[in-house]
């Protein structure tokens, strides 16, 4: 491994969705912002629906919603857990903004959906 | 002989197309458990990350949440039983309500009430027949269950744990577990409140958990990583399950085809043998009218 390598793992609840080499990850605790280089702490933090950005070592910088959930850096290995979690090019953008409509007519109750839509929309917004 | 030929044959058609069924089934069956494999296989790095997660938390602070509390006394179980959704399965639905029957059997016997949470229409009907109450039931998913369901059913289940007055005590869930194709056993897991689970994944010697910072603090972290970690297990129990009723389905299709062959065998050899004795008779009759003209011919000249 070079030395500026971390090993990445975003992991939802039913499948892997990336995995890799990367040399740095980019994502949203429930405290603010938080970047991981290598050699970074070990950290155990809870994220806020959000994007998630990975610098991967081979290609261009990638984009993911999450859904909440768990960053862990340990040793150099990053993991990332979220009940549901989609790289920017797998979001289906108009479903998303579909999606974001039916849940601001509703008001309150579909706020949690809206602002997952939002992030959805954004993800895929940043990648392109 | 009480049947004739034509009847036979009817049987032996008949036979015929139900084998065909049976055996499409467990064509189906046979190809949904490689697909029900590899959805509990790609869930395991969830549930892998998710337990070495709890492992650390529990590992460098002091474990005390409501999820994890043990209860001075403990009055009120849930059940959770998973069961399938169809039948033609063999013993599977039959075989895990009787493992539910024994360990309500033995909370019971602890002084328990129990309250009885179902997923799958068999279990459900297994209850309504009996007339016993459920507390709340989920079915259309045992084949495929979806982390949506496993979610929602995990959120039921904390809830009522946490419900202070009328809430239960322990939970636990009664599954199918899948060892092989061959072997699938049902068994119970005590899923609230939550042991501790250090031992699952020790460190071996010289590779220690490292020391993490929690953000915002352990207690928080704990508090978003206990309820998924429960749904996690459900999750895992869905799967093992669904993999399992498919197993047993194919099994039990297997063995129906297996029949419909020998049936079809044994009823086209006694079809052959009325075919014969049929002959037989026929021959027989005309030779003894053959001779019996012969007779009359011999006795008149």
């Amino acid at each position: 491994m070079a030395d500026d390598q971390l090993q990445v793992e975003l992991v939802a609840a039913d499948r892997t969705v990336w995995s890799g080499q990367a040399t740095m990850v980019v994502a949203k605790t429930a405290e603010g912002d938080i970047g991981v280089l290598r050699n970074h702490m070990p950290v155990l933090s809870l994220l806020v629906d959000g994007v998630v950005e990975i610098e991967p070592v081979d290609g261009e910088r990638m984009f993911a919603a999450v859904d909440g959930g768990f960053l862990s850096v340990a040793n150099n290995r990053v993991s990332i857990l979220s009940q549901f979690a989609a790289l920017a090019h797998e979001i289906d953008v108009a479903a998303a903004r579909a999606e974001l409509e039916s849940a601001q007519s509703e008001g309150e109750d579909g706020e949690e959906r809206a602002r997952r839509a939002e992030v959805r929309i954004l993800a895929a917004e940043k990648a392109s | 002989m009480a049947l004739s030929v034509r009847e036979y044959r009817a049987r032996i058609k008949s036979t015929e197309s139900m084998k065909k069924i049976t055996r499409a089934m467990e064509l189906i069956a046979a190809s949904r458990i490689i697909k029900a494999q590899q959805r509990a296989q790609s869930a395991a790095p969830y549930a892998r990350e998710l337990t070495r997660a709890v492992s650390a938390v529990a590992t460098y602070s002091n474990v005390d949440h409501p999820l994890t509390r043990e209860p001075e006394e403990s009055k009120r179980a849930a059940v959770l039983i998973v069961t399938s959704d169809r039948g033609l399965a063999g013993a599977y639905s039959s075989s895990v309500l009787k493992e539910a029957e024994r360990l309500a059997e033995k909370l019971r016997g602890e002084g328990k009430e129990i309250d009885t949470y179902i997923a799958g229409r068999k279990g459900e009907a297994y209850y309504k027949f009996r007339g016993r109450p459920v507390k709340k039931s989920w079915n259309g998913f045992s084949d495929q269950p979806s982390f949506e369901v496993a979610h929602e059913i995990g959120q039921t289940l904390i809830d009522a744990f946490l419900d202070e007055d009328g809430g239960v005590d322990e939970v636990h869930v009664v599954f199918t577990r899948f060892k092989s194709m061959l072997v699938q056993e049902p068994t119970d897991i005590r899923l609230l409140p939550l042991e501790v689970v250090e031992g699952e994944e020790k460190p071996s010697n010289g590779e220690v958990l490292p020391l993490y910072e929690f953000e915002p603090s352990p207690e928080a972290v704990l508090d978003g990583l206990l309820p998924q970690y429960v749904q996690s297990r459900i999750f895992f129990a869905l799967l093992q399950a669904a993999a399992s009723e498919l197993a047993a389905r194919q099994k039990a299709m297997k063995s129906a085809t297996d029949n419909a062959d020998e049936l079809i065998k044994k009823y086209t050899r006694i079809a052959n043998q009325a075919r014969q004795a049929g002959i037989t008779q026929e021959i027989s009759e005309i030779v003894g009218g053959v001779n019996a003209l012969a007779d009359a011919n011999a006795g008149s000249e």
